[in-house]
């Protein structure tokens, strides 16, 4: 296999000029998809006859924990590639995700909660879905704090990796842990095997703020990582040229 | 449809409204966050080099 575009994508100035030309191409599809979610899910969808119009706020709560998971995953991959193979842009990519991945998680709690207290009758259970996200949050805000408190940037690539990597344990006791356990949280209705558990006027929003989270997480991680790539690369000489232009 | 039905929510409007409210936020503050991050890195290095320019 010819490995030259991988070489290619992982050179800074290279990586630096793409990310901002691919920026809109993730951005723009993203609002419409969220714009137009909002609205199936909000006025479209028809009311749910257990739950009635509260079922709506899973239309931000699904699609938020799926992002802290996803984000979680994409750091974690990074972060061993760059821990492997020492390329410095995946350690970029790892340290850009981790405050989107942490806001994502906190938002799936802060939802669950709001749905939680008129369908469950409380604010909060110490149920396995839920602690595992709120160790999930925890992780991510560890992984922060990692960085913030080491100077020397490489050492802080590499301590901020090891943590990241062990977390990723937690992933899968989070989907899990629904089956697992005997959760208060419900079971999956989309992710799992067969036809999802939801009639399709209900479900196409909820599908279309799926895809418009994760693209908007592409926009805002390759914002994140030009500015986490110029940080890095402060004294190289193409980025006075770039800079200058 | 009227609003006034729509806003209520069928009585959970003090759940619904909420949630979507602080989603929205939270996206909105991600997008300003990333780009404010990479403006400072833009400001902080063209300082950097009119500096180094400075001294030579």
């Amino acid at each position: 296999m010819n490995w030259t575009w991988f070489h290619k994508l992982a050179s800074p100035p290279h990586f630096y000029r793409l990310a901002g030309r691919m920026t809109p191409w993730f951005g723009w599809p993203a609002f419409l998809l969220i714009v137009v979610g909002l609205y199936g899910g909000l006025v479209l969808a028809p009311p749910d006859y257990q739950q009635g119009d509260a079922f709506r706020i899973v239309y931000v709560h699904a699609p938020s924990a799926w992002m802290s998971m996803f984000i979680y995953a994409t750091m974690a991959v990074a972060a061993a590639i760059g821990l492997i193979w020492r390329i410095k842009l995946a350690h970029a990519v790892a340290a850009a995700a981790a405050p989107v991945g942490a806001w994502f998680a906190f938002a799936a709690l802060a939802t669950g909660s709001l749905w939680g207290k008129p369908m469950w009758g409380t604010w909060w259970v110490w149920d396995a879905r839920l602690t595992s996200e709120l160790i999930l949050l925890f992780l991510y805000l560890g992984f922060i704090a990692l960085r913030a408190s080491i100077d020397d940037r490489e050492r802080a690539d590499r301590a901020c990796a090891v943590l990241a990597i062990v977390g990723v344990i937690n992933l899968p006791i989070i989907h899990y842990s629904v089956y697992w356990w005997n959760t208060l949280h419900q079971g999956s209705t989309i992710t799992k095997f067969g036809k999802p558990s939801m009639p399709f006027d209900m479900l196409w929003p909820l599908l279309a703020m799926f895809l418009g989270f994760t693209l908007y997480f592409g926009a805002v991680l390759l914002t994140r990582l030009r500015g986490e790539v110029i940080r890095r690369e402060r004294d190289a000489s193409w980025l006075r040229e770039e800079l200058a232009r | 449809m009227n609003l006034a039905g729509f806003l209520a929510m069928g009585g959970y409007a003090v759940y619904v409204w909420p949630s979507f409210g602080l989603t929205l936020i939270l996206l909105i503050h991600n997008v300003r966050a990333a780009r404010r991050y990479h403006a400072s890195a833009r400001e902080q290095a063209l300082r950097r080099i009119d500096s180094s320019r400075k001294q030579v």
